[in-house]
C-alpha cells in the first residue's frame, strides 16, 4: 500500500518501511543500540534524500530509547546525575552538529560527508567490536582468568579537575570527561543521523568506568534526550522531520524491539558483542564500497535549498 | 525611388495582413480537471487535455496541409544544481556543478508528429518546440544563458529529468479524432512538484504557427499531508515539538503494552 510522505514528498510502501521498521528494530533491541546507523542508510537507499532521513531517523530513535528508558528506569539501573551531566555536553553538540549540516547541505558535500563519517566511525569501531570480543572469546575457551583492569585503576581521565561523584554508577570522575563525551555524541547524532549509542557504551565503559548495571540505561537516556532535541532542532531550522515517516518507523521499531531484546537475552555478552561488531564493520564497508567504485551515474541533480 | 518604397510597404502590408489570419482558427481547449489534489494515497496521475480548432474561416478553407499541434505543459521553476561526481584520489565525490535557473521542474512536449514534418527549422528553434530547443538558463558566471543542446551538463539534466519522468517529449502524443479534434494525454508523476502548469497550445498549418492557446491546472496538497506540509514550514519550531512528542508517547505506549514486569 503507497502512502505519500509530505515532507519527502514521494510515494513510499507503507509496509516496506514498517519492515524496515521492525527489522532495525529488532537488531537495536537485541543490542541495546539505537539503530539509527542502519536505519539512515535504509531510508538513503529507498530514495529517500539523505537530509529527511538523517532528520526523520533522529524521531525515531527517541521514540525507541524512550521506550527503552522506560523499562530501565523501572529496574533502577538509570543514573540521572550522569545522564544530565553527559547531557549538558550533549545539547551543545546537538546544536553545533544541526549546523554544520545547514552548512554542509548548502556546500553541496552532505552526501560525502555523511559517507566518508560512515566508512571511519563505523569501520574503526566495528573493527574494535571484533576485535575486543574475540580476544574475550578466545580467552574464554582457552580456559585462563579473564583479567580486568582493577575497578580503582585510574588514568589521566581521573586526574582531571571539577570531580563529581555519581552515586547510582559508583563513580567518581571529572565533568570534563563527561561533557566531551556528550557533545561528541550529540555532535554525531545530529551530523550522521545516528543515536551514538553503539559509540556511547564502549566509551561509558573504557573511559569513565560506568558499571555494565547502569551503562546501557544511562546511555538510553542520553540518546532520548538529544535525539528529541535534534528533532526540534532539525524541524525549526531545516524543516525537514517527515512526520508520517517518522510515525511508520517508530510503530514497527518499537515493536521489533520488543522481540529483539528476547532474542538477545538468550545470547553470551561476548558472541553479542561480536556479532553487533561484525553488523557495524559491515556496514562501514558497504559505504566504502559505494565511495571506491565508480558510481553508476556520474551526475546528479539536486534543487537549491533542498537535497 | 519613393515610388518603389511605396510599392515595398504596400507589399509589406499585403504580407502583414496574409499573416494576419495566422489567427483566423480559434483554438478552444480544456482539461478534464484543473486541480489535481495530492493525498495520502497519490501516486501519480494524469490529465486529458481536448480542444477544437475552428477552421470556418476564408483562410482556413485555403491551407494545404492538416493541422499539427505542439502542447508544451511546464511546471512550477526550479533553480537546480547539477553535479559531476570525479575521482579525488580513491574516492568518488562531486566536483564541478553548473546551477540551472528558474527551469521548468517539470516540462513535456507532445506534438502530433514529428515536428520537421509539419513546420520549418527555423520555426522550432524559434518557438523552442521540443526539450532541446526549449530554454534552459544556467549560470554562467556573472551571466545566465543556455550553452545549446550540446552543453553536457544540460544534456545530463534532461536524461536525469526524463528519467525521473519530469520531463518528456512524445512525437505521437497529440492525437487529431478528427482533423480538428484534438486530445492528448498529461502525465504526471507521483513527486510533481506542488504549484501551477501552464500548458501552451501551438497549433501548425502549411509550416506555419497559425494559433496558440493555453490553459492551466495546479497541483495542490490537500487535507493532512497540506497541513503537516504546512505545519513543518510554517512552524517548524512547534512542529518539531510535536514530532519529539509523538516519539515519546510511542515509546511510552510501547513499554505499556509489552510491559512484562
Amino acid at each position: 500500500m503507497q502512502i505519500y510522505l509530505p515532507i519527502a514528498d514521494l510515494p513510499v510502501d507503507i509496509f516496506l518501511v514498517l519492515a524496515m521498521g521492525l527489522a532495525v528494530g529488532f537488531i537495536s533491541g537485541m543490542f541495546g543500540i539505537g539503530g539509527g546507523f542502519l536505519m539512515t542508510p535504509l531510508l538513503i537507499f529507498i530514495g529517500i534524500s539523505p537530509a529527511v532521513a538523517v532528520a526523520s531517523v533522529a524521531s525515531h530513535i527517541a521514540a525507541s530509547s524512550c521506550s527503552g528508558v522506560i523499562s530501565y528506569w523501572r529496574r533502577r539501573s538509570v543514573d540521572l546525575a550522569l545522564g544530565l551531566m553527559l547531557l549538558a555536553g550533549g545539547i551543545l553538540g546537538t546544536a553545533v552538529g544541526v549546523w554544520l549540516f545547514s552548512v554542509l547541505r548548502a556546500m553541496g558535500q552532505l552526501d560525502l560527508t555523511i559517507g566518508v563519517s560512515y566508512v571511519v566511525l563505523l569501520s574503526s569501531v566495528g573493527g574494535l567490536m571484533i576485535n575486543e570480543s574475540v580476544r574475550a572469546i578466545v580467552r574464554e575457551q582457552s580456559g585462563k582468568a579473564v583479567v580486568f583492569r582493577r575497578g580503582g585503576a585510574h588514568t589521566w581521565i581521573h586526574g582531571l579537575p571539577l570531580k563529581m561523584r555519581f552515586k547510582r554508577s559508583k563513580i567518581y570522575v571529572s565533568a570534563i570527561p563527561v561533557w566531551a563525551i556528550g557533545f561528541i555524541i550529540g555532535f554525531i547524532g545530529s551530523v550522521l543521523g545516528i543515536g551514538g549509542g553503539f559509540l556511547l557504551v564502549p566509551m561509558l565503559i573504557y573511559f569513565l568506568r560506568v558499571p555494565t548495571a547502569t551503562v546501557i540505561g544511562t546511555s538510553m537516556v542520553l540518546t532520548l534526550i538529544t535525539m528529541a532535541s535534534a528533532t526540534v532542532m532539525h524541524a525549526a531550522t531545516n524543516h525537514l522531520v517527515d512526520a508520517v515517516l517518522a510515525l511508520i518507523l517508530m510503530v514497527g521499531g518499537v515493536i521489533g524491539a520488543q522481540f529483539g531484546a528476547r532474542a538477545g537475552q538468550n545470547m553470551r555478552g561476548e558472541r553479542l558483542r561480536l556479532l553487533l561488531g561484525l553488523l557495524v564493520l559491515a556496514v562501514g564497508l558497504r559505504f566504502a564500497y559505494q565511495l571506491m567504485v565508480q558510481p553508476g551515474d556520474l551526475y546528479s541533480i539536486r534543487q537549491l535549498g533542498a537535497e | 525611388m519613393t515610388h518603389r518604397s511605396t510599392i515595398a510597404a504596400a507589399v509589406l502590408a499585403i504580407l502583414l495582413a496574409a499573416g494576419a489570419p495566422a489567427y483566423a482558427e480559434r483554438l478552444v481547449a480544456t482539461m478534464s480537471r484543473h486541480q489535481v489534489l495530492v493525498n495520502s494515497s497519490f501516486t501519480g496521475t494524469s490529465i486529458v487535455l481536448f480542444g477544437t480548432i475552428e477552421p470556418d474561416t476564408p483562410a482556413s478553407r485555403r491551407r494545404t496541409t492538416g493541422y499539427d499541434l505542439v502542447v508544451t505543459v511546464t511546471g512550477p521553476k526550479q533553480t537546480l544544481v547539477a553535479r559531476k561526481k570525479e575521482r579525488m584520489l580513491v574516492i568518488w565525490t562531486n566536483m564541478d556543478s553548473r546551477t540551472f535557473v528558474n527551469v521548468p521542474s517539470y516540462l513535456a512536449v507532445l506534438s502530433t508528429q514529428p515536428f520537421e514534418q509539419f513546420t520549418t527549422a527555423d520555426m522550432i528553434r524559434q518557438q523552442q518546440l521540443g526539450i532541446d530547443n526549449f530554454l534552459l538558463p544556467q549560470q554562467i558566471g556573472p551571466d545566465i544563458g543556455d550553452p545549446g543542446r550540446n552543453d553536457p551538463f544540460r544534456t545530463q539534466l534532461v536524461r536525469l529529468k526524463t528519467e525521473h519522468q519530469f520531463y518528456s517529449q512524445k512525437t505521437n502524443g497529440v492525437t487529431l479524432l478528427t482533423p480538428t479534434v484534438f486530445r492528448t494525454e498529461v502525465a504526471l508523476p507521483a513527486q510533481s512538484q506542488i504549484g501551477n502548469y501552464d500548458v501552451d497550445i501551438k497549433v501548425f498549418a502549411d509550416r506555419q504557427l497559425i494559433t496558440r492557446g493555453g490553459s492551466a491546472f495546479e497541483i495542490v496538497k490537500v487535507g493532512f499531508e497540506q497541513f503537516v506540509a504546512n505545519a513543518a514550514r510554517e512552524y517548524g519550531f512547534v512542529y518539531g515539538l510535536a514530532a519529539a512528542m509523538m516519539a515519546m508517547v510511542t515509546g511510552w505506549l510501547a513499554s505499556v503494552v509489552f510491559r512484562r514486569d
